[in-house]
């Protein structure tokens, strides 16, 4: 025999608190040894959920062609927003503007699951941040060292991810920024405490959050990777690095085979200690994204130094 | 005693730290072969679908299928719940499939509807548990052998049938080690 249960709407008689810093960064933990893939309409989001993804960015153009296209990138259309967000189950994130608090109210307002603060679209304040604790919605945001992600903490960010260079296939940045963060944080960790004040100087970080890494050896918030992941081996590597987590931006729906790559990629995450399996997971995935060498950039077309 | 807690994808960590805290030993399960010596088994939160997806490609779902048909506890969390349940509302997602439940993903709505509340849980009457929702599921059907441990506003959250232990919240997200503890209970 079976109980059915009602599960109809009515005045709760408990104590309810929503959106507190537990379930925005609770949220990031339950995100953590998974792979959140750029998606551009209906049917690569639906490609990514079946391939395993954690989560899916929803974006009109993926930073390869943000970066080809040139001029202004902002706030993707609601409408292509909204329509990723009917095709899966799994959480959906979107991006707004570097201080463009309206886009992130928009986006508050259409219900994403995470904002994510992104120099991949042209900053619209080049000197303030979103004050991130002001939204319900739980923010990620891009660094490329220890003081720049504790400054976004401080500002409310509930996940930190590297910068790397968006849209070039190229890990180089991502490793660079990775390793800046954990040599960081294991000099603070190990360093006396009498230090640490010095230490929150010369980062230009939040003094209790110093001392708070100082305390538990890891950010406060789950330190994720991105910026130029094209293969399985790359998503190994970050993990190994430090990563709890990868995004892959262009890397899947840029390159010869979509579906198989976005599984590969997914499968490394988890298997990333296993160098058998990551030799059977990277095997025949086609052509991986068209790249670019980061140091034959101009200044003007690096995305990671947008933002402080 | 070992408690394995499967980590595929999740916060798996989480529920580490807190059998550390407990002093009691845990291992990472990946593969098939990590469930050897494990007493028990916990499914982290996590995302379902990447779950279940990567247990059904690295044969794991049969392994822990044929570990709990002979008797080893298994406590689920949150997307632990959704892939221990028999029936998901609405989805052929890859599963166990061990308990006699339905559940309803997503049950509470999007992230921004997620919430923390004190909440009963029959274990433990004298005293709440801190129930932290996170996208959370609800369980909308119990078959005849499934005791219902918390339920808070006509919602089921939390069941128990026989070794098999679930709650649709993450008490890995707390200083609470109670229901841990209860689980720990189960465990021979």
């Amino acid at each position: 025999m079976s109980t059915h249960v009602s599960t109809h709407e009515q005045e709760s008689r408990y104590e309810v608190q929503k959106a507190t810093w537990r379930t925005k960064v609770g949220l990031a933990e339950m995100l953590r040894g998974g792979v959140i893939m750029d998606v551009v309409n209906a049917e690569q989001a639906r490609i990514a959920e079946e391939a395993g993804a954690v989560a899916v960015m929803a974006l009109e153009r993926v930073p390869a062609d943000i970066r080809r296209e040139g001029g202004v990138a902002r706030m993707s259309d609601p409408v292509v927003i909204e329509e990723i967000m009917n095709a899966v189950t799994i959480p959906v994130m979107a991006k707004c503007r570097i201080g463009h608090f309206a886009e992130a109210m928009i986006l508050e307002a259409l219900g994403v699951d995470f904002i994510d603060e992104s120099e991949v679209l042209t900053p619209a304040d080049e000197e303030h941040h979103v004050n991130k604790h002001a939204f319900k919605t739980p923010f990620v945001c891009g660094a490329r060292d220890l003081g720049e992600a504790l400054r976004r903490v401080g500002e409310g960010a509930a996940m930190i991810r590297t910068k790397g260079e968006a849209g070039t296939g190229n890990i180089v940045e991502a490793v660079r920024h990775m390793r800046a963060i954990m040599r960081d944080i294991r000099r603070i960790h190990s360093a006396p405490e009498d230090e640490l004040m010095a230490i929150a100087k010369q980062l230009q970080a939040p003094y209790d959050l110093v001392v708070e890494v100082h305390q538990t050896g890891r950010l406060p918030v789950p330190n994720f990777s991105a910026g130029g992941v094209a293969t399985p081996a790359d998503a190994a590597l970050m993990m190994w690095l430090g990563a709890e987590a990868v995004f892959v931006g262009s890397g899947i729906f840029k390159s010869s085979n979509p579906e198989a790559r976005a599984r590969a990629i997914v499968d490394a995450v988890t298997y990333y200690r296993e160098p058998e399996m990551l030799a059977e997971i990277s095997k025949g995935l086609g052509e991986a994204m068209p790249s670019l060498d980061v140091r034959k950039l101009a200044d003007e077309e690096l995305m990671a130094v947008r933002g402080w | 005693m070992t408690i394995g807690v499967l980590a595929l994808q999740g916060d798996f960590a989480e529920h580490r730290a807190m059998l550390a805290r407990m002093g009691v030993d845990s291992r990472e399960v990946r593969k098939v072969d990590d469930l050897n010596g494990v007493d028990a088994l916990i499914i982290p939160g996590g995302e379902s679908t990447t779950i279940g997806k990567l247990m059904a490609r690295y044969g794991l779902d049969a392994a822990i299928r044929a570990r709990a048909q002979q008797g080893m506890p298994i406590y689920g969390t949150c997307a632990g719940l959704i892939l221990l349940a028999k029936d998901i509302e609405g989805s052929d997602q890859p599963r166990l499939g061990l308990m006699d439940i339905a559940v309803v993903r997503n049950a509470f709505g999007r992230q921004i509807e997620s919430f923390e509340a004190d909440i009963p849980f029959a274990p433990t009457p004298d005293q709440p548990v801190r129930g932290v929702f996170i996208r959370a599921p609800i369980i909308s059907r119990v078959g005849a052998g499934v005791q219902v441990l918390s339920a808070f506003d006509n919602k089921i959250v939390a069941v128990q049938q026989g070794n098999l232990l679930a709650t649709a919240f993450h008490p890995e997200l707390t200083d609470d080690t109670r229901v841990h503890r209860y689980f720990l209970t189960l465990v021979k």
